[in-house]
């Protein structure tokens, strides 16, 4: 990915590609770190929950509203024309960010959440019959769960699920004898929002289009931090969030094959999803607009926009570089803690740590944390078949983003420290 | 959001979390399931009648030193309580966690359930600690019933 200055960054990428990442420069960009809750230095671990906003997405969508705010692509005026320039000009970002091969199959949503569910309603409920499967992984988000079984259930088809390793491995084989002929979609998340586990999504492609199903790949997590070439992993759907990437909440993007979104019927009616409408029929707007019916968040969709223009100043490598090396310490300092057990220890992990102490519950871990100005994340994560599968009801999860600082893995273990003596 | 954590980690609830009393299945017993869907936290608790009074109170489950320590000190509250009087001490309790105890609820009438007052400070534990108690008027009111705290 080229390096990309933001209006923020006027001075030119904050790391030229390759070069180290400086971490207090980039921690100067988001103005939220320097809150103090209750009088102690924000620690903020939660960035797979969400991620927090550099200056310049914040400004991109104020100043979207300050200036160029209208409705889009149908207004004759002005600032009609300059809102539908950004809100476009975002879709171009998002479809670099992402390589795909066009702009058209780039669709705005809410979210990842809706992004699944849309392509449940439209391409499952066309494709699914009697007796058709759509396989899922044992480390699914419930939001890459319940719209499938929402769909199987208006199907009558079947949900099959591929397990997974104690470590937190999806098993290749397993899943690919899982894979059979009455198999039409494989939906497996990137990266695992508990275990921190990075998928091997090319060979799950392979797999599945071997047997002739489509793959639609959670991104939600990967977004932040993996360098996303979907033409080179080959998949149909690419489902992401813009507020775990560092841009706005109620933004998120589903890359579709543009040959698959042309064959899918819509998701929603309404405005700007039509070409003409009478009473006797209506016919739909081309792909990408037949699936974004009704106004879009605008606003929303430029924050996102900043946010790819931020994530692309950072530049790939030296963000993995960065991110990995406080993986690699906060696990070290973690793996050793007196009655600690991490959870999710495959090699290939991205900026997540999960971990359960020994009589101590993950909720007040976290709330001793939290006194202490260390934000995680405790519970099931919204993947509760998965904590079942590893036999746990809660973990307490650190997660990491681009501001993360070794500084902050030593504040994270002497918070542990304070609630080890509190339940000693 | 402003009490320290020695408020709601007393030395009491810690030990009443490490080793809840009355932690075992009462046979014969009615028994009621309470669930937090937000956290897992999870209890299965049961209550024996005699002559309108609870002869024996028991509870089984997995969740945070709050919630378990919460159960175990409302069982160790409840024997030997009439049903109305458990169900105003649940009113009382309630009010302690929701409110605080600011004078509203004299301590005398909490026992030592008044351990668990700092509750109140902690927004996002307050269900913790309720948990038990919405269990047992299940239990009370509607047995067989799962009792969820959303």
């Amino acid at each position: 990915m080229t390096a990309v200055p933001t209006s923020a960054l006027d001075a030119g990428p904050l790391h030229p590609a390759g070069a180290h990442l400086d971490v207090e420069r980039v921690r100067r960009e988001f103005p939220i770190l320097s809150e103090t809750p209750y009088g102690k230095p924000l620690v903020y671990l939660d960035s797979a929950a969400t991620s927090q906003k550099p200056q310049s997405v914040i400004d991109a969508t104020s100043r979207f509203y300050a200036r160029d705010n209208a409705n889009v692509h149908r207004g004759v005026h002005y600032l009609s024309e300059r809102a539908t320039e950004a809100y476009e000009g975002a879709r171009a970002k998002v479809q670099g960010f992402l390589n795909a091969a066009s702009v058209k199959e780039i669709v705005f949503t809410r979210g990842t959440t809706e992004s699944i569910n849309l392509v449940a309603q439209t391409y499952g409920k066309t494709r699914l019959g009697e007796g058709d499967e759509v396989l899922v992984t044992a480390m699914e988000h419930h939001s890459n769960i319940v719209p499938w079984q929402m769909l199987c259930e208006q199907r009558g088809a079947r949900l099959r699920v591929s397990p997974i390793t104690d470590a937190g491995e999806l098993v290749l084989d397993e899943l690919e004898a899982l894979v059979g002929p009455r198999t039409k979609l494989v939906a497996v998340t990137h990266v695992s929002n508990v275990l921190g586990t990075i998928n091997p999504i090319r060979r799950v492609v392979e797999i599945a289009h071997a047997r002739g199903a489509r793959v639609l790949v959670d991104g939600a997590q990967a977004a932040p931090h993996l360098d996303i070439d979907v033409q080179a992993l080959g998949c149909d759907f690419y489902a992401l969030s813009g507020h775990k990437m560092y841009g706005p909440t109620g933004i998120g993007v589903l890359y579709g094959r543009e040959e698959l979104l042309e064959e899918m019927p819509p998701y929603q009616g309404g405005g700007d999803m039509i070409a003409s409408v009478s009473f006797e029929k209506t016919v739909y707007n081309k792909v990408p607009y037949k699936f974004e019916a009704g106004t879009p968040n605008l606003a929303g969709a430029v924050g996102l926009g900043a946010a790819v223009d931020f994530l692309g100043g950072l530049g790939h490598e030296a963000l993995a570089a960065h991110e990995h090396d406080v993986l690699a310490y906060g696990l070290l300092a973690l793996s050793e803690f007196p009655g600690l057990r991490l959870i999710g220890t495959t090699p290939a992990k991205a900026s997540v740590v999960s971990f359960v102490l020994d009589g101590v519950h993950p909720h007040d871990i976290g709330t001793v944390l939290d006194r202490q100005g260390v934000a995680i994340r405790t519970g099931h994560h919204c993947a509760q078949p998965l904590l079942s599968r590893l036999g746990l009801a809660a973990t307490a999860r650190a997660s990491l983003g681009c501001y993360s600082t070794r500084r902050e893995i030593d504040a994270l273990v002497a918070g542990l420290e304070t609630v080890q003596d509190t339940f000693r | 959001m402003s009490g320290d954590l020695g408020d709601l980690y007393q030395e009491v609830i810690i030990d009443h979390g490490r080793q809840p009393r009355n932690f075992r299945k009462l046979d014969g017993a009615t028994q009621a399931e309470g669930f937090n869907p937000l956290c897992g936290d999870q209890l299965t608790l049961y209550v024996k009648l005699a002559d309108g009074r609870i002869a024996d109170i028991a509870f089984q489950g997995a969740g945070c030193a709050i919630s378990q320590a919460s159960a175990s000190l409302m069982t160790t509250a409840l024997k030997g309580k009439s049903e109305v009087e458990a169900l105003a001490l649940f009113g009382r309790v309630h009010a302690m966690l929701t409110e605080g105890l600011d004078g509203k609820v004299p301590p005398a009438e909490l026992g030592k359930l008044a351990v668990l007052s700092g509750v109140w400070e902690f927004p996002m534990r307050v269900k913790c600690a309720t948990l038990a108690w919405h269990t047992l008027r299940g239990a009370l009111q509607a047995p067989g019933e799962r009792v969820s705290t959303e």
